[in-house]
């Protein structure tokens, strides 16, 4: 998933380091860093925005973590469906109940059908959908991907993934 | 002037083809690398002509394409592949027999028999490596003989001698790509046209593109064998024919090209290889780099210092092709 985080900094060297180095040891991808050297905030401290991607359960001991090295966290914000994907599906798709397969992935919290286009050229002929997904990190919508693999499987239906 | 005799195995559009080439690039070898390309023995399945002395290639090349090559004066019935393969005293040995996926056959025991008698061997031939490719590095090992198969991926596209000499360097993280160009033309004529993929598939075959039986290259199976000996060279992942997850073309629907093209996208037939080797559709960005149409080929090699390197050309065609053998039989003479 991707965080987005305000963070305080006292004014003195390396706490940059301090603040981004627990990012990177419980395994986050730090996605940008804006570090606002001309401001203060009331307290003295100078802010710095933070964006990664990290494990969902790994959060909260991260954050202790920067805590515990004398950083002020002002702001945890989860970004929710950050991240959009397009799959293709074909076969009978509608016959393969694609109320269910929406459904299946809807449920998983992390990633949802926000679009649905199919084209059905006739009776007993196969169906195309283009299904787009939006998920709230990489990671998830890797997952979704999965898990939608799973299900193309089953209901012996082509997937088409992006690249 | 170093002369470089060689013997052709498999005369048919890619064999002949090389013989064209070598007329006509054979002054221009000559003066750049100092190499006299020498054409002593052509081997088919029916007959072979050998002229110790050196033969034209010009000539063999339009007997071939007049389906003459028994009206040649060296001609003789009982000179068969392998047995020109043993008996014409060649340096390098070109093998361009149809390939075969099943036993790798006839390319493998003609490559087997031309490293135990000490010759080296340049391919376009996917069969043999992609059922026996440790077997064959072996034996090319074990005889002191050098054994080069750049045209048998991507045709004139650069892959193996790139990696190998100027990439040299790099760690290759992953390779995907388009890697055949049957399915790359049909594919982009039913998208661009509007065309049913049975129609698109009777074009290729009309134009000569697709082959009368097309199943091996629009199954992907094609497109696998070269993954194969992709991982086996580059990646040196031990891995056959079988290790492929494979799926074709052949399920792609008008329609599903229709609803992928309104969002931006193309379909592709996309070979990857990473930590698994997959050959599959793929929707790729209409503005990607990898979304090239035609006939041609594309790959891009992910490396740990260059990061992305892309190549593209043409995939198949007998003098692109022989671009690719006939670096390789300039590389082999200049060592």
């Amino acid at each position: 998933m991707r965080i987005t985080t305000d963070l305080e900094l006292k004014d003195t060297p390396g706490q940059l380091v301090l603040a981004l180095q627990p990012i990177s040891d419980f395994d986050g991808n730090i996605v940008s860093v804006v570090h606002h050297r001309d401001k203060k905030t009331p307290r003295g401290m100078i802010p710095v925005q933070v964006a990664f991607e990290i494990d969902r359960d790994k959060v909260n001991d991260l954050i202790d973590k920067l805590k515990k090295n004398g950083i002020i966290v002002a702001r945890v914000g989860e970004e929710r469906l950050r991240e959009s994907g397009v799959v293709m599906l074909i076969g009978h798709i509608v016959h393969s109940d694609i109320r269910d397969t929406i459904d299946q992935i809807d449920a998983t919290g992390y990633a949802e059908v926000v679009d649905l286009a199919m084209s059905m050229p006739g009776i007993n002929q196969r169906s195309s959908a283009r299904l787009m997904i939006n998920a709230t990190g990489k990671k998830e919508m890797e997952s979704a991907v999965d898990l939608l693999r799973d299900i193309a499987c089953e209901k012996d239906l082509l997937l088409i993934e992006p690249i | 002037m170093k002369k470089i005799r060689i013997s052709i195995i498999g005369f048919g559009v890619i064999g002949s083809g090389v013989a064209k080439a070598i007329s006509k690039k054979r002054d221009h070898i000559k003066h750049r690398y100092g190499i006299d390309l020498d054409l002593v023995g052509i081997g088919e399945n029916n007959g072979g002509i050998v002229c110790e002395k050196g033969l034209d290639p010009m000539e063999a090349y339009n007997l071939a394409r007049s389906r003459e090559m028994n009206k040649h004066p060296c001609w003789k019935e009982d000179m068969k592949g392998i047995k020109v393969i043993r008996e014409v005293d060649a340096d390098i040995v070109i093998e361009t027999t149809p390939t075969n996926i099943d036993s790798g056959e006839p390319g493998l025991s003609h490559m087997l028999t031309a490293f135990k008698n000490k010759r080296h061997v340049v391919t376009s031939n996917k069969g043999p490596l992609a059922v026996a490719y440790k077997e064959l590095i072996r034996a090319a090992e074990e005889n002191e003989v050098q054994f080069r198969f750049e045209a048998s991926v991507g045709g004139a596209m650069p892959v193996f001698n790139l990696v190998r000499e100027t990439l040299q360097a790099n760690k290759i993280l992953s390779i995907k790509g388009i890697l055949n160009g049957t399915c790359n033309y049909i594919l982009t004529r039913m998208s661009t046209e509007g065309m049913t993929y049975e129609h698109a598939l009777s074009e290729a075959q009309e134009l000569g593109i697709a082959e009368t039986d097309p199943s091996y290259d629009v199954e992907g199976k094609d497109t696998a064998c070269k993954l194969v000996i992709i991982a086996n060279d580059i990646f040196g992942i031990d891995s056959t024919y079988k290790d492929v997850e494979i799926e074709g073309i052949t399920g792609i629907t008008l329609e599903s090209l229709k609803l992928a093209s309104d969002k931006g996208y193309a379909i592709k037939l996309i070979g990857e290889v990473e930590e698994r080797l997959i050959v599959a559709p793929r929707l790729v960005p209409k503005d990607h780099l990898l979304a090239v149409g035609g006939t041609l080929n594309i790959m891009s090699l992910n490396t740990d210092l260059a990061g992305e390197i892309t190549i593209t050309g043409k995939g198949a065609g007998a003098i692109e092709t022989s671009s690719s053998i006939l670096s390789d039989v300039i590389n082999i003479a200049k060592l």
